[in-house]
């Protein structure tokens, strides 16, 4: 099965063999002695008006894979293409800062934390109006205007713009973060864990409101999440990531319907089901997920894995198209029927 | 019956702040049955953590107990039941409650990085309240030696799955990872083989995977110790998983309780619905519209009147419902439900 948006549109943003290695230094002169390998050969694509899920453990890579689109980071090697409205493709890792400026409007971000996204000392106002004001709108009222009229599409009323941050709760900071990112009419918005930090009723408000923009705007999400819940309530396909690399990609409904790698599986099984009816297994996972400094040998998930061979531990599996569309890093995909989020 | 290990009855917390008095708690009551794991569930502001740290007197300034009765079950030198403390009568730097806390009721906190000191070592951390808390090991009354406490502390980490738990003793607690300082911490709040365990979002700050392990190494410590736990938690998912009650709380009041089968495929109360409802289920229709809860929770110094939930209720039935604040009327099932929905059902004792 493919995804609608699959079939019609081009990738918008095209990621190949991306890498982002940090540095780990020792001694007075601050010698490299190694790196951690955060982001370690990720290739993707985001199709024009999909929302693609990155999904993971903390550590795995996901933040990193998506401040380098915003080139928030600057990745070691790789290409991250991106589609400009006149349809050329252009690689952001190749652009100066300068280049980049004007990229800026297009590639738009939303943060985790609504507490610290917003400059307290700035009105509303201030901080939904200065991305505008960047990109060149300087005329006051026309920000005015501008404002209101964002503040209205994430129900917000265009009166609040002149009070503070401090005087809204956590959701309401969230959808006046939203209203930032997308004051620019940014085609590419990068969620990173938007409703984390919010309470599960308001979590719901924030989800519906992005599903909505998204659906009105037609815009491109690479959402960003380590809740398998809120990622498959809002992805058309999702990317797992386990230290630094994508072990499987797929649409929702099959990633979900028929996990591939063992990992997405155990992932899956370790959420606990609001249900007290559904008895929760043992962990099924054990020991810890390795340093993305030392990664081991052949598979990175084979101490894990119950289902690892030799071959999983001298050799390193690729991440392939196992059916249309699904892309799984693992030697035994085709073979193994792996639980998925209720069979335990 | 049982007794109850612990009755909270009519519980008042109030912050004095210079803007005014904000009640954190407004008069909560709940039972904790020996061996029972009860779970709390509420969003921010409900008052489930200063609930929790009013049972262990640890509410900080300007915060105070007002008013109500924090009844524990304390034990003899032998074993056998005590006489009833009113906790929230003692002192709170007194020897009685710094004989309780700790040794008695024990806790884990939320964020396992901030609970540990970093310039001491967890075992020597671990050792220390050991010592203080000798008479728990040791029915004499007499203290510990360093030796004996250290090897209780080997065997509490290997009791709560830390490899090599000898090294482990003397590592600091950055040097351990997320999990196993959350373990480390499990093994501290054991250290005195506390009878009542608070755990106080235990899980919050740490991955799925290895929340999975924490909560099975939680249970079966559960039916090891057979203590009693109360889980402080905001995911309905851990609720659904560890807890036998339920304990459903919103701006400071209990709105529903009852067993967890219960809370989940019957709840009473329109909030509990609500929330249950606005959670993205994993097996259920994508990419719709969730239903959510109208809107906002009100700022605590502007408390609505009447039932606290009322003016974001949608089965809001009585102009009674603004006006006066619904008592928490039994139902059947060992359920009670704070709604007028519910006046004069069930087996009103």
């Amino acid at each position: 099965m493919v995804s609608s948006a699959e079939k019609i549109t081009q990738p918008l943003l095209q990621i190949r063999h991306l890498q982002k290695f940090f540095p780990i230094t020792a001694g007075f002169f601050r010698k490299t002695v190694g790196h951690v390998r955060a982001v370690d050969d990720v290739s993707f694509d985001v199709y024009e008006g999909e929302t693609l899920g990155l999904v993971g453990e903390s550590g795995c890579g996901k933040t990193t894979t998506s401040r380098c689109v915003l080139r928030a980071v600057d990745p070691t090697a790789g290409e991250i293409l991106f589609k400009r409205k006149n349809g050329e493709m252009i690689d952001l890792t190749k652009l100066t800062r300068d280049e980049l400026q004007p990229l800026r409007a297009e590639i738009q971000m939303i943060f985790q934390d609504p507490f610290g996204s917003l400059n307290p000392r700035m009105t509303i106002f201030d901080n939904v109006g200065e991305p505008l004001l960047v990109s060149g709108m300087t005329n006051r009222r026309d920000r005015m205007d501008r404002v209101a009229e964002l503040l209205k599409l994430v129900g917000l009323r265009p009166e609040f713009m002149h009070r503070f941050p401090h005087a809204f709760s956590g959701g309401q900071r969230q959808r006046i973060g939203i209203a930032r990112a997308l004051s620019t009419d940014p085609r590419l918005v990068v969620a990173d864990e938007p409703v984390s930090a919010l309470d599960v009723s308001v979590q719901a408000q924030v989800l519906n409101l992005l599903l909505e923009l998204r659906a009105r705007l037609n815009l491109t999400f690479l959402f960003v999440a380590h809740d398998l819940s809120v990622v498959r309530h809002i992805s058309d396909r999702v990317a797992v990531m386990y230290v630094g690399q994508i072990v499987e990609l797929a649409p929702t409904k099959l990633l979900y319907g028929r996990p591939r790698h063992p990992y997405t599986s155990a992932l899956m099984q370790a959420v606990p089901v609001p249900d007290p009816r559904i008895s929760f297994g043992e962990a099924t996972l054990k020991g810890e997920v390795p340093s993305p400094a030392n990664p081991p040998s052949g598979c990175y998930f084979h101490p894990r894995c119950s289902f690892a061979t030799d071959r999983c531990k001298s050799e390193r599996p690729e991440l392939r198209e196992v059916v249309p569309g699904h892309h799984v890093r693992c030697h035994f995909a085709d073979e193994l029927t792996l639980a998925t989020a209720f069979s335990h | 019956m049982t007794h109850p290990l612990l009755a909270v009855r009519d519980l008042h917390v109030t912050f004095g702040l210079d803007e005014g008095t904000v009640k954190a708690v407004d008069g909560v009551s709940f039972d904790v049955l020996p061996g029972q794991v009860v779970g709390i569930v509420g969003e921010s502001g409900c008052g489930k953590s200063v609930t929790m740290r009013s049972i262990l007197q640890l509410v900080d300034e300007p915060g105070r107990i007002k008013s109500g009765e924090i009844l524990f079950q304390s034990r003899q030198q032998d074993g056998s039941a005590g006489p009833i403390i009113d906790l929230a009568k003692l002192d709170r730097r007194g020897q009685k409650m710094r004989a309780i806390r700790g040794a008695e009721i024990g806790l884990i906190p939320q964020e396992p990085m901030a609970a540990f000191s970093p310039v001491h070592t967890v075992g020597d951390q671990i050792i220390e309240a050991i010592q203080l808390h000798a008479r728990q090991w040791r029915g004499d009354g007499n203290t510990l030696s360093r030796a004996d406490a250290r090897s209780i502390v080997v065997d509490l980490f290997r009791d709560v799955g830390i490899s090599m738990p000898e090294q482990r003793v003397d590592s600091y607690s950055w040097q351990l990872s997320g999990g196993l300082r959350q373990r480390a911490m499990i093994a501290m709040a054991l250290s005195c083989k506390p009878r009542l365990l608070i755990a106080d979002e235990p899980t919050t700050a740490i991955d799925v995977t290895t929340q999975a392990q924490v909560l099975a190494l939680l249970r079966d410590l559960q039916r090891k110790y057979g203590m009693a736990i109360i889980f402080i938690t905001h995911d309905l998912g851990v609720i659904a998983q560890m807890a036998n009650q339920v304990v459903v709380m919103y701006l400071g009041r209990v709105v529903e309780q009852g067993p967890v089968d219960a809370i989940f495929h019957a709840p009473k109360h329109p909030y509990t619905r609500a929330l249950l409802r606005s959670i993205p289920s994993i097996a259920g229709e994508t990419q719709t519209a969730l239903p959510t809860i109208s809107g906002t929770l009100p700022h605590p110094f502007n408390r609505p009147s009447g039932c606290p939930y009322h003016p974001r209720c949608d089965e809001r039935n009585s102009p009674l419902c603004s006006q006066q604040v619904p008592d928490l009327y039994p139902l059947a099932n060992g359920q009670s439900a704070s709604c007028f929905l519910h006046v004069g059902q069930g087996d009103q004792v």
